[in-house]
């Protein structure tokens, strides 16, 4: 019995070990590896390129001819450097904005009345289940300067020239808070929902103002919450594409974009790939944190 | 108290203001009968007439249905397995590298995960169509699916699982009879993120995609690129609307469950 169990039980952890080091842990190596090739006109578009049928010695001689040249580029070009930062600039700025509007929503639903809050949890989660494509889709019709915001603000008359909005860092940082707004309140919600209200009772018998007692118990009380949900904010808008694609401008530069623009367009694998080794080293200290908060969240 | 009450309930309506606007007013323009997108020319279905029509447009919705279909199922089930030995395993070997590889794809930049995917379909020579997409979006889902199912195990009474097998079942019938049906409610969930995960995707599919496996999304894409056409904003009302009524029936579902338990 007790050997067909532990067959059962190596077969439940087994199949996503093997599963997730087939596809998520030995592709990042195989980038690791490209990022250390040089650009050729060939197919696959590097050199040197392995062939396991090439035999292990042939493999091992190839070995040499790997190179730093990728990476000497980034460092060469500026531009790099810029999307870098850049991107950076824009996550932490949407972060910022997205906790703004989140933190007194999630507070709002923590604290209506029993009955209402499943439904308010439901409706501020709903939009993202929707399409995110369509959810940023749709912000290219109100943002564009003809679009539906600029046409409401001049016919209402508070402006006589269209606002330029579209195509701007702007609408890339209105993008990214609209995305990822739900990720940010439902933490949030959670943290501050949590909360016994004998604390605030407590609070205000001493003689704590609301006030003093929301800055004092309620948001210390609620830090896990605010940092899962900036991490979970900070950290994909790093490498946002499809955001600063479509409503950003010519000149938004954020790394996500460069790294598509290497790949499908320049068809530099090596830079891509030095490109997303570069990035994922920027991420690794933020990505630790979140699984640490998280792990801390649902001990085993 | 009146004041903060009302200043909670302004925050609240703001917040579900600026979730919501942009959407009703995609689905409102969908209606809408002039070419130009911003300007409304009276209602009109002729742009979901036009639909109909586009054999592109329907071709790739079907591709991302049977993508999304297959890749949750993946997701699912590897997903389930990975948070019970999360969940019920203990502090096995390897459980801290093995958590972190359900964690990190959850935050993971989309444009790594397809250039990694791809890369890796490149080396193995395997020719990218239909089943990479379907293994690029079950990698994904199935991290999303074993955390959401994880949260329920770890909340579920274990007693009841002892209780079974004080009477006789074997942990894996105590697993099977038990533990996953009570948290059927979870996998479910998990499921459908998997599934609105993999048909809503766009970067992950422009990597692992071949010819031939161009999903909606992709086809959506190529075309938002170019400007808002009213086609594209009739394709995403009638995507709003089958989450919509998926959400609520779930909702109501979901709710009905505890009361007759």
């Amino acid at each position: 019995m007790s050997a067909r169990r532990s067959l059962a039980e190596r077969l439940v952890l087994g199949a996503p070990w093997v599963w997730l080091a087939v596809f998520f842990l030995i592709p990042f190596l195989i980038v690791v590896k490209i990022s250390l090739s040089q650009a050729a006109l060939a197919q696959p578009p590097y050199t040197p390129a392995f062939d396991l049928a090439d035999g292990w010695e042939a493999m091992v001689g190839k070995l040499s001819e790997l190179s730093l040249a990728a990476y000497a580029g980034l460092a060469d070009d500026w531009l790099y450097a810029q999307a870098y930062l850049s991107s950076l600039r824009m996550a932490l700025i949407s972060t910022a904005f997205t906790l703004a509007i989140a933190y007194p929503m999630a507070y709002a639903m923590a604290r209506a009345p029993e009955h209402l809050r499943p439904v308010l949890l439901v409706l501020a989660i709903a939009p993202f289940w929707t399409s995110f494509l369509i959810r940023v889709y749709a912000w290219i019709t109100i943002l564009k300067d003809e679009g539906l915001l600029n046409h409401a603000l001049l016919s209402l008359g508070i402006i006589s020239e269209p606002l330029r909005i579209f195509a701007t860092d702007g609408a890339v940082v209105i993008g990214i808070v609209y995305s990822y707004l739900p990720f940010m309140v439902l933490p949030l919600y959670n943290a501050i929902a949590r909360q016994p209200p004998e604390l605030r009772e407590a609070a205000a018998d001493l003689g704590a103002s609301p006030a003093a007692a929301f800055w004092r118990i309620t948001v210390p009380l609620s830090a896990p919450g605010i940092l899962a949900g900036c991490l979970l904010v900070f950290i994909p808008a790093i490498g946002e594409f499809v955001i600063p694609d479509l409503l950003g401008g010519s000149d938004t530069l954020m790394i996500g974009r460069t790294l598509w623009v290497e790949f499908f367009d320049n068809r530099d694998w090596p830079a891509a790939s030095a490109v997303a080794v570069v990035l994922l080293a920027l991420l690794v200290l933020p990505m630790a944190l979140y699984e640490r908060s998280q792990m801390a969240e649902t001990p085993p | 108290m009146k004041q903060t009450h009302f200043v909670r309930t302004a925050a609240l309506l703001f917040g579900l203001a600026f979730l919501y606007a942009p959407i009703a007013l995609l689905v409102l323009y969908s209606f809408n009968a002039s070419r130009l997108v911003t300007v409304w020319g009276g209602f009109s279905t002729r742009w979901y007439a036009s639909l109909l029509e586009n054999e592109q447009l329907i071709a790739s919705a079907w591709i991302s249905l049977r993508v999304a279909l297959v890749s949750a199922l993946i997701a699912t089930i590897v997903g389930t397995c990975a948070a019970i030995a999360l969940a019920r395993f203990g502090r096995f070997r390897g459980r801290i590298a093995f958590s972190s590889m359900i964690y990190a794809p959850l935050v993971m930049p989309e444009v790594i995960t397809g250039l990694s995917l791809l890369l890796l379909f490149v080396a193995l020579d395997i020719p990218r169509g239909f089943w990479t997409v379907v293994v690029a979006h079950a990698t994904l889902g199935m991290c999303f699916v074993a955390v959401v199912v994880h949260a329920r195990l770890v909340t579920l009474d274990r007693s009841l699982e002892e209780a079974a097998m004080d009477l006789g079942a074997t942990p894996g019938r105590a697993l099977l009879q038990v533990t996953l049906p009570l948290a059927a409610p979870s996998i479910l969930a998990g499921y459908a993120l998997a599934f609105i995960l993999s048909i809503d995707d766009v970067v992950v599919a422009s990597f692992t995609s071949g010819p031939g496996s161009t999903t909606l999304p992709m086809r959506i894409y190529s075309q938002v690129r170019l400007g808002v056409t009213p086609e594209i904003n009739a394709v995403s009302a009638i995507l709003i609307g089958i989450v919509g009524v998926i959400l609520v029936a779930g909702y109501l579902v979901g709710r009905r469950k505890p009361r007759q338990a």
